[in-house]
């Protein structure tokens, strides 16, 4: 796998930096026959809105789309499960030729009168986009039939990349904002959005922001409810995580509502605090919020410093590759791996556009690999030829980072532990440290410069 | 509670499947393409269908899953996607350098109507083919059928793309095993071996998609029928289909296209299957069943009356495919158990009819349904009405053992959460023996989880 040769058009998606006087070719539709490891619109809008607990999500075609994303996420609820069953028309070759409107519009009228949810996505599928059924007339329909929102989500599979389903899923959430009663919202309040929740993430930065005195009122989208939704624009201020998936809700809403936002990152020390403080900032006619900011910040780090030393004592000196969906946290990553004592040799991203990509290179070391939507056998080739001890990705790079014989770590949507705030830190370095220094890789046959 | 707006009472719901027992098309004839050697399989559609079914299998089998996908957009989608295709086909050769490339359709190409055969022989005629190399395909649409029935149309087009018709070579049998685990793969080329006849398995998984850590990362493993023994199935004297819904499809193809005649058998679960299966060997090859065969079978017997008082009238419900939910029920009746609901999302009178004979037999009648709205929601309403003391079925299925405390033993696809399926089989007598291990093992765990300590037994 090591020799193969790369394609003369995927050139020009890696960057090695040093010789960068040429631009990374990004934000372009995947080169056909490459095995990529990216995914389509429907995938986008599925996985941002899908966490929203009190709502039913129907997909709209046949049943491999809603079979596929059925509770794949670890999106946690307190409360309604509505959002972990898989609601699909399932659409056969009937529908196909004489349309699925009709189905379309019997499947909500059961799906609304039986559990009369807070508001109904639904989905539209690649299909949907080729037979051509008005999927918004029949939402329509339905809403003032029964008197909830009922969100056509225009996320045609084939209509563009993932990065388009984002958008559509924004495009959903930005008509419900402005339709709840922002009564009694305090003035020292944000709205959480790009965090979803895995792993119960959301709860403990929503934790964080009680603890220094700041008022959430939504979280888009981990643990949602549509009423918090509805009345987002009464906060004061957006706080964005996954900006790939949420910058242009930010961007919405600043527009309409004038809600100023600000980029942040929950993972690594570094930018915890940095978001912690920011959010502080921005709230400076009350000090007591960044003085509560600095108290947690202080007695967070102190009360994990020991147990991280020992982890960097075993981490200095490894070497990384990263390979994730949104390349604002490919950012964090490289912070969070570089104070560990671990230099990063290949970061790369599914859906990274040239300003990120910017970003990414002042961040990384001389040399390092820079990728975008890479295939594994780009993967695994500049993975041996950098002598990489751990990967850090999703699903389909686990399994060839454990045949490479090098540590792992999932920072996607399989991860059973938080990564998020300082124990996500904590709990980060600790898993690295297990997979790299496993025991197992004393019984394998691993390369030279490897793992141990 | 997990499930807790389900709701009780069974209403029609004739437009709305909740909770699917059953995955798309395009998924089999993934899973079927990684059981040849040194073949990519390739996806016809938009991005995701290949990043799901990659997913998907990767999770199940964790193992690397590689295919490529022709990456639909919206200008594929208005002018045909042959231009993607045959950009696709020389990427491919040129960067992964494949033997052959297994093509299947999805829903979007097949509404627009791409021809595949007129695409790949306008690839071939442009010179984008390498001597030696090859292209099979399937149609699978991914409103019609199951992912049972993308594998059924994939070996069909395996059978298409390879098969001749030929000399025949009397002492040479082809298998066709359905969608099974490698593990089960394996242990029917065992018996196979230990019956003495020789025979081609294909699509065969085993060594792929549960292939050793070996410090490499081998887009093609070892493992999967080769083609070299592909281009000799029509010469076979007879070949044995294990399940009508996989594997029929295929003999029948191979019996018009090069006259090898075949024997449609259920997949090898449990006792009276596996009692057929190796009739049906020992009657068609001429060789007698061999005594180690006839070893394990005692053993399986052995293991039933040992532990019979834990089984008999035990309820279980099951879900999964056709061909592993017939054997699978008709076994839980040979241990006096009593299948009480049967769910499959794969289409097919047929299946309903077969399960109503198994049970009636012995006096059962459980319910069951198969097709559209046959769905794990269903079975959950199923089971709040008449509840059960055992599930079988994919990992669909946790959420039920959680909510209502059912023994719950993992059997089918997918299988998320636990690791087994792809080394220890469940066909054959030894996978009726791990079947029984299984099976015994979660219902008497639960015994001694709420035993109350005056009850609590060492010995059980």
């Amino acid at each position: 796998m090591e020799n193969r040769t790369l394609l003369k058009e995927r050139e020009k998606h890696i960057l090695i930096k040093e010789s960068f006087n040429t631009e990374i070719n990004c934000d372009k539709p995947t080169l056909a026959g490459s095995v990529s490891q990216r995914a389509c619109v429907f995938c986008g809008s599925r996985v941002v809105l899908y966490p929203i607990a009190d709502a039913v999500h129907l997909v709209h075609g046949p049943i491999g789309c809603a079979a596929y994303t059925w509770d794949i996420r670890g999106s946690l609820s307190s409360g309604p499960e509505l959002h972990r069953l898989s609601f699909s028309t399932d659409l056969t070759e009937n529908e196909v030729i004489h349309g699925g409107e009709k189905k379309l519009s019997a499947a909500l009228d059961n799906l609304i009168s039986t559990y009369r949810p807070k508001a109904a996505f639904v989905y539209s599928t690649c299909i949907v986009g080729i037979i051509g059924d008005d999927v918004d007339a029949i939402c329509k329909k339905l809403s003032s039939r029964y008197g909830i929102p009922v969100i056509s989500v225009d996320s045609v599979g084939f209509q563009g990349t993932k990065k388009d389903g984002y958008a559509a899923a924004c495009n959903s959430l930005f008509k419900l904002i402005g339709t709840g009663s922002t009564a009694n919202i305090p003035k020292h309040s944000i709205n959480i959005m790009g965090e979803f929740n895995l792993a119960g993430e959301a709860w403990i930065i929503k934790e964080y922001y009680r603890k220094i005195g700041i008022h959430v009122v939504s979280t888009m989208t981990g643990d949602g409810r549509i009423e918090e939704i509805c009345r987002a624009h009464g906060a004061s201020l957006n706080i964005v995580q996954c900006s790939g998936s949420m910058m242009q809700l930010a961007r919405l809403m600043e527009e309409k509502y004038g809600i100023p936002y600000i980029r942040v990152s929950y993972f690594g020390l570094e930018d915890v605090a940095l978001s912690l403080y920011s959010v502080a900032d921005f709230f400076e006619d009350n000090p007591v919020i960044k003085q509560n900011a600095r108290q947690l910040v202080f007695e967070e780090i102190t009360k994990q410093q020991k147990e991280m030393e020992f982890y960097k004592s075993k981490l200095k000196g490894k070497k990384a590759a990263i390979y994730v969906g949104g390349a604002f946290k490919a950012f964090s990553l490289i912070k969070s791996l570089r104070s560990l004592g671990i230099s990063v040799v290949l970061a790369g991203s599914q859906t990274g556009n040239a300003e990120d990509y910017k970003t990414l290179r002042e961040l990384c070391d001389p040399g390092t690999i820079i990728i975008d939507d890479a295939n594994p056998a780009e993967l695994s080739k500049f993975i041996l030829q950098k002598k990489t001890d751990l990967f850090i990705g999703g699903v389909k790079e686990r399994p060839m980072a454990m045949k490479l014989g090098i540590g792992f770590c999932d920072h996607n949507h399989e991860r059973q532990i938080p990564l998020a705030g300082f124990e996500g830190n904590l709990n980060f370095a600790k898993e690295i440290c297990s997979s790299l220094l496993s025991p197992v890789w004393k019984f394998t046959k691993s390369r030279e410069g490897g793992a141990i | 509670m997990l499930l807790r707006h389900t709701k009780k009472e069974v209403a029609d719901r004739k437009a709305l499947t909740i909770n699917p027992a059953k995955t798309c098309q395009p998924i089999g004839a993934m899973y079927a393409a990684l059981g040849i050697n040194g073949c990519l399989p390739h996806s016809h559609g938009s991005q995701g269908c290949c990043a799901y079914h990659r997913s998907s299998l990767t999770r199940h089998y964790k193992e690397p899953v590689m295919a490529g996908t022709s990456s639909f957009t919206e200008g594929a989608s208005v002018f045909g996607g042959q231009a993607n295709l045959v950009q696709a086909i020389n990427n491919i050769f040129t960067i992964y350098n494949p033997e052959i490339i297994a093509v299947h359709t999805t829903c979007l190409s097949e509404t627009i109507g791409d021809d595949l055969p007129q695409i790949i022989s306008k690839a071939e005629e442009d010179g984008k083919v390498p001597e030696g190399k090859k292209i099979i395909y399937a149609s699978t649409p991914s409103y019609v059928g199951s992912h049972i029935t993308g594998f059924s149309n994939m070996v069909e087009g395996i059978v298409k793309g390879f098969a001749k018709p030929g000399i025949k070579i009397s002492d040479l049998y082809n298998v066709i095993p359905g969608w099974v685990e490698p593990s089960d793969m394996a242990e029917i080329k065992r018996i196979m071996s230990v019956m003495k006849i020789n025979s081609i398995m294909f699509p065969d998984t085993s060594g792929v998609m549960n292939a050793p850590q070996t410090g490499k990362h081998e887009f093609f493993p070892k493992g999967g029928t080769s083609s070299q023994d592909l281009s000799k199935t029509g010469s076979a004297a007879h070949t044995f289909a294990l399940g009508s819904w996989a594997s029929k499809g295929a003999a029948n193809l191979l019996s018009k296209t090069a006259q090898v005649p075949f024997s449609v058998c259920d997949i090898p679960i449990g006792l009276k299957a596996t009692d057929r299966f190796l009739m049906e060997l020992a009657r068609i090859s001429g060789n007698e069943i061999s005594s180690e065969l006839e070893f394990e079978r005692g053993q399986v017997a052995d293991i039933i009356t040992d532990m019979h008082q834990y089984l008999y009238g035990k309820k279980v419900a099951l879900w999964g495919d056709p061909d592993q939910l017939i054997p699978l029920t008709e076994f839980l009746t040979d241990l006096d158990m009593v299948p009480a609901h049967i769910v499959t999302g794969t289409p097919g009178k047929a299946f309903e009819k077969r399960i109503m004979e198994i049970c009636s037999e012995k006096g059962i009648t459980p319910n069951v349904k198969c097709g559209a709205q046959a769905d794990m929601y269903l079975m959950h309403q199923w089971i709040l009405n008449e509840p059960v003391d055992l599930l079988i079925g994919n990992t669909y299925g946790k959420y039920m053992s959680r909510d209502m405390n059912i023994p719950f033993v993992r059997h089918g696809f997918p299988i998320y959460d636990r690791i087994g399926h792809s080394y220890f089989p469940t066909v054959g007598y030894r996978g009726a023996m791990r079947l029984l291990e299984l099976m015994l093992s979660a219902i008497m765990n639960k015994l001694d989880r709420e035993a109350p300590e005056e009850g609590f037994e060492l010995v059980m």
